[in-house]
């Protein structure tokens, strides 16, 4: 069955296809690895002979996710993720291409640890990897990387991970460089020196924990420095975690002036808030930290209305071992790539969310973005395809997560819709019976 | 020989992690308790045996001298079996994490563990580990709970009350889980309370924990009952914080002057240990309105009725 590349006809779906605001109830046919067409009624005459057909009763057929940002052990933390183990997490939630983050160790910053990754995936994902490549060697935020080349070999676009450039020198040379390869820098907008020894969001809660706080000037500051850089030097450029509304007038500005800015929010803070952090729960710890409501709130309307483009995991295994620790010790992140996509629908049963903008923010906007294959249902488009039952409760049991690491937030979450298949190059990856 | 306090009252948990949660009439009737160990601790004889066969863990990840001494004292005089643990002589060194820690001595049954660690949160973590009854002797920035008591009983018994009085905690807000524990409870109890601090020190938020806030001693002291002073840690003062201890001492400092803007029947207080001529001058600290060394008195009291009241939760044989 998982081998199986056999024709398969979608029949009796809800298709969404935001690549072209497409929303109808109809059929969609996948063969030889690719989209052959969406329509309504091509029912089982129009088929090609062997075709495996599944009557999909009104559940939702979309593009499969792109997930932007996902930390993937490999190469050097094989212990919390494989890419195995990262790939059967992203099938079974819908997730049918990684982007995976070059904070490894070694590094991901020359051609041939890209080739490295790209190579290992092959041999052991079951969805699509694509790496980032490290913007400079070493991550050390000083010399830039093989830009060139490093885009040769197949890295989709160039970051520091969770690291800032606090060098305006030499991310505006790199911006500058970058354009001669149209190659996208992603940039994590936190000020080293404003963030400190904080670990959440400051404010009211942080003072009543006694815990030090991360302002959201630490955001914004690095924020507008970028986006002068950006003016400057005309370079693409993405902000890779945004989680406070006053990041939105920023991004409102650069956008409007017509720089090529864009932005990314991951699920964690469109979903959740600092008051989740309760009594010192760590699986809260993230980076950056979680907001207030009104932050979050204002996050999910920017995706509503495009001015964040894409939402994503922020995939980032932890063992029980750095997260069972008092909350300012333990390590930040949490596990995402199984999880996305249903806490996404949270926002869409609340009606806080349109289901067409969170499946573009997770799937059209990112292979625009990378320039990546993916994200798109017309014809031709590689058959990266999800199924979505967008009413089925469950509720989310770690041991079941495919992840190595169970640092959910979501752990014991009531949730409402799920992923019911995921097709990967016209082959089924994931089903869940 | 007495056996047990004339006062009955049972606190209704089994840690005590923090002011945060306990009502009006648990601090009311810890400090009626704390009340009866004052005078049982003026007498000759001082024990009692509420806590006979028991085993009481001083386990300290941060280095204390008066908390820890009040804390042994307290257990030792109500009967218990004590022993003192320090970060430097514990496994915390080797490696080994809180958590394992705590599930280490949680085999050797002991009936009650006092903790103190320099992370704020670490008690609770580690109370969620434990079988016994936990008591948080002061987690990072946090909470310190029996300080907090200490200081209420000290007022009680010179001013006849709580409600109604204002009081001006004065110094590094920010870092100090004495600053939160008080203002919990102080508010808890109907005072009037103020923060008094440059506003680096001032955490962001504080004026919604129900508290006036001022940067400027005179304004802050103005018609204060009580004038509470915190300790400012040296690494803070060079810069970081505030420019220079002749600086901070100047502006925030408790001298006469400074204290003549409270009422003039205001009492001094400090948690310790206190640094002279940086937050507090020598003839304040050891002048007539200070309650300094009868804080140091209440607090193995209060620590009694702590343990005492607690005790009375722990399953009997």
């Amino acid at each position: 069955m998982l081998s199986d590349r056999r024709p398969i006809l979608l029949a009796n779906a809800r298709i969404i296809d935001p690549s072209r605001d497409l929303d109808i109830v109809g059929d969609l046919l996948i063969a030889d690895g690719m989209i052959r067409e969406a329509r309504k009624g091509i029912g089982a005459a129009g088929v090609p002979e062997g075709t495996e057909t599944v009557d999909c009763r009104g559940k939702v057929v979309a593009p499969g996710l792109i997930d932007m940002r996902a930390f993937v052990g490999e190469p050097g933390a094989g212990h919390r993720e494989s890419f195995a183990s990262a790939s059967q997490a992203a099938a079974a939630g819908g997730v049918t291409t990684i982007i995976c983050q070059p904070d490894t160790s070694p590094v991901i910053d020359d051609p041939a640890t890209v080739d490295f990754v790209l190579r290992r995936a092959r041999d052991t994902a079951i969805v699509h990897v694509q790496p980032m490549a490290a913007l400079t060697k070493g991550l050390n935020g000083k010399e830039m990387t093989e830009i060139g080349l490093l885009k040769a070999a197949g890295a989709v676009a160039f970051t520091d991970g969770a690291r800032s450039v606090t060098n305006a020198q030499v991310l505006r040379r790199a911006l500058t460089y970058a354009r001669e390869f149209d190659a996208l820098i992603v940039h994590h907008t936190e000020d080293p020196d404003l963030t400190g020894d904080g670990v959440m969001n400051e404010g009211e809660f942080a003072a009543r924990l006694g815990l030090l706080g991360v302002p959201r000037a630490a955001e914004t500051v690095m924020l507008e420095r970028d986006i002068r850089l950006v003016a400057l030097t005309g370079g693409r450029y993405h902000a890779a975690s945004v989680t406070c509304a006053e990041s939105l007038e920023v991004l409102r500005r650069a956008k409007d002036a017509g720089l090529n800015v864009t932005a990314s929010a991951s699920i964690n803070h469109l979903t959740l808030n600092e008051n989740d952090i309760g009594s010192y729960r760590t699986f809260f710890k993230v980076s950056p930290p979680l907001r207030a409501e009104d932050d979050r709130k204002a996050l999910v309307a920017a995706v509503g209305t495009g001015l964040i483009d894409v939402a994503m995991s922020d995939h980032n295994p932890q063992d029980v071992e750095t997260k069972r620790l008092p909350f300012a010790e333990a390590a930040a992140g949490a596990i995402g790539l199984e999880t996305m996509l249903t806490a996404g629908l949270r926002l869409v049963h609340n009606e806080e969310l349109a289901l067409m903008a969170l499946l573009r923010a997770m799937s059209t906007r990112p292979a625009e973005l990378l320039g990546i294959p993916g994200g798109s249902l017309r014809s031709g488009a590689p058959a990266d395809v999800i199924v979505v039952d967008m009413d089925a409760p469950w509720i989310i049991d770690p041991n079941e997560l495919k992840s190595k690491c169970k640092n959910t937030p979501f752990d014991e979450a009531r949730m409402t819709g799920r992923v019911v298949r995921t097709i990967v190059g016209g082959r089924t990856v994931y089903e869940f019976a | 020989m007495t056996i047990a306090p004339k006062n009955s009252f049972v606190l209704s948990r089994r840690h005590l992690l923090g002011i945060e949660g306990l009502t009006h009439g648990d601090i009311t009737g810890l400090l009626d308790l704390g009340e009866e160990f004052v005078e049982l601790n003026r007498q000759v004889e001082k024990k009692r045996t509420s806590l006979r066969g028991r085993t009481q863990i001083n386990l300290f990840f941060e280095v204390s001298t008066r908390t820890q001494a009040s804390f042994e004292l307290a257990g030792k005089r109500l009967g218990a079996d004590v022993m003192n643990m320090s970060a430097s002589s514990s496994s915390m060194r080797k490696g080994e994490t809180l958590v394992d820690t705590a599930i280490t001595l949680n085999a050797m049954h002991p009936d009650i563990i006092v903790v103190r660690h320099h992370a704020s949160g670490a008690v609770e973590l580690l109370a969620s580990k434990l079988d016994c009854s936990v008591i948080n002797a002061g987690d990072g920035a946090h909470e310190h709970p029996t300080q907090a008591l200490l200081d209420a009983l000290t007022i009680r018994r010179n001013k006849g009350r709580i409600e109604g009085l204002t009081v001006a905690i004065c110094g590094d807000i920010l870092h100090s889980r004495v600053a939160r524990s008080n203002i919990i409870l102080l508010n808890a109890m109907g005072a009037r309370v103020r923060v008094v601090a440059p506003a680096t020190l001032l955490p962001q938020g504080i004026e919604r924990f129900g508290v006036d806030v001022a940067n400027d001693m005179r304004e802050g002291l103005n018609g204060a009952d009580i004038v509470m002073m915190l300790r400012l840690q040296r690494e803070r003062m060079n810069g970081s914080y505030v420019p220079s201890v002749s600086e901070y001492f100047h502006y925030w400092g408790l001298d006469q002057k400074k204290l003549a803007y409270a009422k003039p029947d205001a009492l001094v207080m400090h948690p310790g240990p206190m640094n002279r001529g940086v937050e507090i001058d020598s003839i304040v600290a050891d002048g007539a309105q200070s309650l300094i060394r009868e804080q140091v008195e209440m607090g193995v009291a209060i620590r009694m009725a702590v343990l005492e009241a607690l005790s009375r939760n722990l399953p009997s044989a």
